[in-house]
């Protein structure tokens, strides 16, 4: 089945994928969903913002381990927020073991 | 990614469930699935009745869990589970995991009677309930896995659950059941490794995760570890597995008192200073018996 032009600009999700069927057989036999949910930027639900501070941060990964959504990624040791999704619930600044994450107001 | 020197995993680096998904803040069954995707890897079909999870996945067509999802209805959690692996035993695809993810009313109150069939029939699947210990997902109303003392919305006025949780882990091993255990969010190492060894045994495995709820259980949003590792702590939650009727309990270094884990929830903050002794006497008497089958196995 090929989707035709219109449709594939509905899904403009970064993980949006197009699946071509070669003929009915291989179709699947109900709904399927195909993307991703990276369309959906949460962090706009977000009150406080959690701030890294690099200096304190020992590299232990807890905040990485915890994190529900997961938004924080390791880079070169370090975690690094991603912004467009932290839904700022503050879970990283509670576990931290060295206070390195700081909480700041969500500046609208 | 790079991984610098002295960074230490202890879990699976890989991340399949992707973010924007709709979780509340906080939110510890979100948690769990994270580390269940983690656990399993890409090779899974997972299977979700009614529950916060067929909200928090995403509206349709888009799904955040990375692996093929089967949304199904609140009672047929574990039936579904058998019907997608007869499936998949038909197409002779005998390495791909069947996860059955349900919370704690579609596993001890509406799916009972299909995780029971699925059980007695010895399907060879893992069955989770994520327990939120209440109907989280509808607002908040009482399941028969809401602990003694603790607020609903379907306990009226000032009133609270006076019944105490119902233990579906005991219900499954009285199935003789090859694998069941409970695990909790915050301890992920814990949970990943029951996962992997529930992997490897035939049979139908049973694994119950504590998912503290900020919303249910009053409680602000950063404090879902700390809850985890007091539950732990308190014996409230106790981590145990049953391998083949032997009992394996992880013991916490030293046995804290119940009020530490009562007093940061709103849901319990109704409760007098008899009732706090009286859920003591529970728990410790709860956490006794648990001891004896250790010893006894």
């Amino acid at each position: 089945m090929k989707k035709s032009n219109s449709k594939k600009k509905k899904l403009t999700g970064q993980g949006a994928k197009t699946i071509e069927f070669k003929n009915h057989n291989d179709m699947p036999l109900c709904a399927v969903s195909l993307t991703d949910t990276l369309y959906n930027k949460t962090g706009s639900w977000r009150s406080i913002r959690p701030v890294v501070q690099k200096d304190k941060c020992i590299s232990c990964l807890l905040c990485w381990k915890f994190c529900p959504e997961p938004c924080i990624s390791m880079v070169d040791g370090k975690p690094v927020i991603d912004y467009d999704y932290c839904k700022g619930c503050a879970i990283c600044i509670e576990v931290c073991p060295k206070g390195a994450i700081v909480s700041e107001d969500e500046k609208k | 990614m790079d991984r610098p020197k002295g960074l230490k995993y202890t879990i699976p680096q890989g991340e399949i469930m992707s973010p924007g998904h709709l979780a509340c803040q906080g939110c510890g069954a979100t948690l769990a699935m994270r580390y269940a995707l983690k656990a399993l890897g890409r090779e899974t079909i997972v299977v979700i009745p009614a529950c916060c999870w067929s909200i928090i996945d995403g509206p349709f067509p888009y799904s955040s869990i990375g692996v093929p999802m089967f949304h199904t209805a609140f009672e047929t959690a574990a039936s579904t589970a058998s019907g997608v692996l007869a499936g998949l035993q038909i197409k002779n695809k005998h390495k791909v995991n069947v996860l059955a993810w349900a919370g704690d009313g579609g596993t001890a109150d509406i799916g009972i009677q299909a995780l029971s069939g699925a059980v007695e029939r010895g399907d060879d699947f893992i069955y989770v309930c994520y327990d939120n210990e209440a109907y989280m997902n509808t607002g908040i109303q009482r399941s028969s896995s809401t602990p003694y003392g603790a607020w609903t919305t379907t306990t009226p006025g000032k009133s609270f659950k006076t019944l105490p949780k119902k233990n579906m882990v005991e219900i499954m091993v009285a199935h003789t059941i090859p694998y069941a255990a409970t695990a909790n969010i915050a301890y992920p190492e814990d949970f990943i490794e029951k996962l992997k060894k529930a992997r490897d045994i035939r049979g139908p495995k049973y694994i119950q995760i504590l998912a503290p709820c900020p919303v249910g259980w009053k409680y602000s949003s950063e404090k879902t570890i700390k809850l985890g590792r007091l539950a732990f702590e308190t014996c409230i939650f106790p981590l145990y597995e049953v391998v083949e009727d032997r009992y394996i309990v992880k013991k916490p270094s030293s046995k804290r008192p119940v009020t530490e884990y009562l007093q940061l929830q709103g849901r319990f903050s109704h409760l007098k200073a008899e009732e706090i002794s009286k859920m003591q006497e529970y728990v410790d008497s709860a956490w006794k018996k648990l001891l004896k089958k250790e010893e006894q196995a």
